[in-house]
């Protein structure tokens, strides 16, 4: 469903990604992993659409589209989700408001009818007990005054509600204590179907005991040097990155 | 003496005799004065301090005629359409700066308020207008606040009785029939009387946008002890009208005044507001919102005395700037000497929607006790990137990602009015006059 060829992406001047070649099938969860600075959320951004976030060459096929020639909001409406490593609070903006017009957004770019208002809270009220979300927050502005579990937990039910092909879920585990990041990871874990398919970013091998991944990939210096099944996340936790850029 | 400063003289001469209060020696004695000052000072140059920002050329160019009381198009059907014109009040409408009886209704017979036009309270109400009237705001301050005092020629006067609790607003509205060439010279007193609570709007509409005229406002407040008063300001003038107005208010103990500034309209807005907490525990609340589009000028200029301690002031104006429009805050915090346990914050956000947009703010303190707590801060920016980002992120496209942040950033102001007829209106009307946003009105009515 997705198809990362040869990918060079430049941010402020510099290469980021340089030949970043990735193939993610339906349904499976892939995990990026990699020291900072190797490009992991520039590869986040790039597959969003990011302004500032330059592709020079390469390719991105979605669902047999270039993906490369849709704007940010388009890609979200064609099934795209980013999980934000930083979640962006926007004072004045309310939640309920926000969620609405994201769903409705999407579903006029279907061509379906827009949701009322009454099954718009019913969908919401059932995603809020998927991920356990307060509903006290939905009457909140987005994410103003969140904690940052709260924040973290705020993206997941966003991509509950808005129900992605490809989820992209950058460092959700960063700022997070255990008992909050098995939360998250349970909602994530529900999320999990075959139609659906996610790239899971981290730094560490943490996630992955909870999110178990199909595939691992090791990002470094702006290309993937290795590949292989979860169990290389528990060798990457033992031996940490050097062990690979020694042998590589 | 220039050309302008001569045609007002000549309008003062032509007309003294039937302005308000034209037999009352007091009130004689004070226009002339004002007169005299007018015709040494004139309109304000710009190398006064005040008014460095500001030219006030394009009003200067005018020779504007007094307004006189003539046939005007205006019905009771017209009033409803304008902002907050369908809501329950007491209502007084003055049609090209003169007030029209038929269009009010004032619901005097409670008693426990008191409205009545200027000319009517003159003569019936002789004794507070001479306490008051030209007490609160000094004449002598600027040419526009000069001109006023000699040549007013309408206007209000509010009386709300001791302790009474007014359960509707008050609306006095000002509307431009698209009538070109005429100034008012409006003059509004209100007088709150202790314990008293109110909210009091003064609107200033144009049911035609494009004509040129100007209005030059002095709105004077006393706020007896233990009042709570809210003064609503809306400005919604034509775009090439000009609009300068002065509120000067007088907070005694225990008082709390709160007003509302909005500042849509107009080729060149002026508002002066200047508070004077001259007793003990008094509060005010400043709040205000300007939004300027192509060529607009909106300036606000505060003032605040906590000349007594134990007083609190808390002062919030937000900006949103679009085209080539240009807008001015300046806001003064004076604390006097021994106004300890004073407590002052102050904040001005401004949203440039274009690069040829700008802003010139000026939040300044002077304090002069030692025991207090006093904060300011202003800020310039763009719509912020990341927010622009985010929201396109979840499918929703890109102008009205712009329009639900221009909206947001506006959204804390109306949600402290608490005259809901009027946040609903306000929220309309700030929908439809958002710089480059047209969209904004299709999609907050599909989504909100």
């Amino acid at each position: 469903m997705l198809e990362i060829k040869d990918l060079h992406v430049s941010v402020g001047g510099k290469e980021v990604l340089k030949g970043l070649n990735l193939s993610i099938g339906a349904g499976e969860v892939h995990a990026i992993m990699g020291p900072n600075g190797s490009g992991k959320s520039t590869l986040s951004y790039a597959l969003s659409g990011r302004e500032g976030y330059t592709v020079t060459s390469g390719n991105i096929t979605y669902e047999g589209q270039n993906l490369l020639e849709m704007e940010t909001d388009e890609r979200a409406c064609e099934g795209i989700f980013l999980a934000f490593q930083y979640p962006v609070e926007i004072p004045g903006v309310n939640s309920s408001y926000f969620l609405k017009a994201a769903v409705n957004a999407k579903r006029r770019y279907r061509g379906e009818p827009e949701m009322d208002a009454m099954e718009f809270i019913k969908l919401v009220k059932e995603k809020m007990r998927t991920v356990g979300m307060k509903q006290e927050l939905l009457s909140r502005c987005v994410n103003e005054g969140f904690s940052g579990g709260e924040k973290k937990r705020n993206e997941i039910f966003q991509m509950a509600v808005l129900e992605p092909r490809l989820a992209i879920l950058d460092e959700t585990d960063s700022g997070l204590d255990i008992d909050a990041l098995r939360v998250i990871a349970g909602g994530v874990n529900q999320l999990r179907s075959k139609e659906r398919s996610m790239i899971v970013v981290t730094h560490y091998q943490r996630l992955l005991d909870y999110i178990q991944p199909d595939h691992v990939h090791v990002l470094a210096d702006g290309t993937i040097i290795k590949s292989g099944s979860k169990k290389l996340a528990v060798e990457l936790e033992e031996k940490g990155y050097g062990w690979l850029d020694k042998s590589a | 003496m220039n050309n302008t400063t001569k045609h007002y003289c000549s309008e003062h001469a032509t007309m003294k005799d039937q302005l308000p209060g034209a037999r009352l020696g007091w009130l004689n004695m004070s226009r002339k004065a004002a007169l005299a000052t007018f015709e040494k000072e004139g309109f304000p140059d710009p190398r006064i301090e005040d008014w460095k920002y500001t030219s006030v050329r394009p009003i200067e160019k005018h020779l504007f005629k007094l307004a006189q009381k003539t046939d005007h198009p205006i019905n009771a059907t017209t009033i409803n359409t304008l902002l907050c014109g369908d809501m329950a009040c007491h209502l007084m409408v003055f049609v090209d700066g003169r007030y029209s009886p038929d269009l009010s209704d004032p619901r005097n017979s409670s008693g426990q308020v008191t409205i009545k036009d200027l000319h009517t309270a003159l003569v019936e109400d002789t004794d507070v207008l001479e306490a008051n009237l030209g007490k609160i705001a000094d004449a002598s301050k600027n040419g526009f606040a000069a001109l006023n005092m000699a040549l007013m020629n309408d206007g209000a006067y509010i009386k709300i009785a001791d302790n009474a609790s007014l359960e509707l607003p008050i609306h006095l509205m000002f509307l431009s029939s698209g009538k070109e060439g005429v100034t008012n010279q409006t003059r509004i007193l209100i007088v709150a009387g202790a314990g008293s609570q109110a909210r009091i709007i003064e609107s200033y509409q144009s049911v035609v946008t494009g004509s040129v005229y100007f209005n030059n406002i002095t709105t004077e407040i006393k706020a007896e002890a233990n009042t709570d008063i809210e003064h609503y300001k809306l400005q919604q003038e034509s775009n090439k009208a000009f609009h300068i107005a002065t509120s000067q208010v007088a907070q005694a103990e225990d008082s709390t005044f709160t007003s509302f500034s909005i500042s849509m309209g107009a080729q060149i807005a002026r508002n002066d507001i200047n508070i004077r907490m001259g007793n003990e525990g008094a509060a005010c609340n400043l709040y205000g919102l300007y939004i300027t589009d192509g060529r607009q000028h909106c300036d606000f200029h505060t003032s605040i005395d906590h000349a007594e301690p134990h007083c609190n002031s808390n002062e919030s104006y937000k900006g949103i700037l679009g085209g080539h429009s240009r807008a001015v805050f300046n806001g003064q915090v004076y604390i006097h000497p021994g106004a300890q346990k004073s407590a002052a914050r102050q904040e001005n956000n401004n949203l440039l929607l274009s690069k040829s947009a700008e802003i010139d703010t000026k939040p300044q303190l002077e304090i002069h006790a030692d025991d207090v707590t006093a904060s300011h801060g202003a800020t310039v920016g763009q719509l912020d990137e990341n927010m622009i980002f985010y929201l396109r992120s979840r499918g929703i496209d890109y102008s009205s990602a712009h329009a639900l942040l221009v909206y947001g950033f506006a959204h804390d102001f109306i949600e402290k009015i608490t005259i809901e007829p009027l946040k609903n209106h306000l929220e309309d009307a700030l929908v439809d006059c958002i710089p480059n946003v047209g969209q904004l009105s299709e999609f907050l009515r599909k989504h909100l």
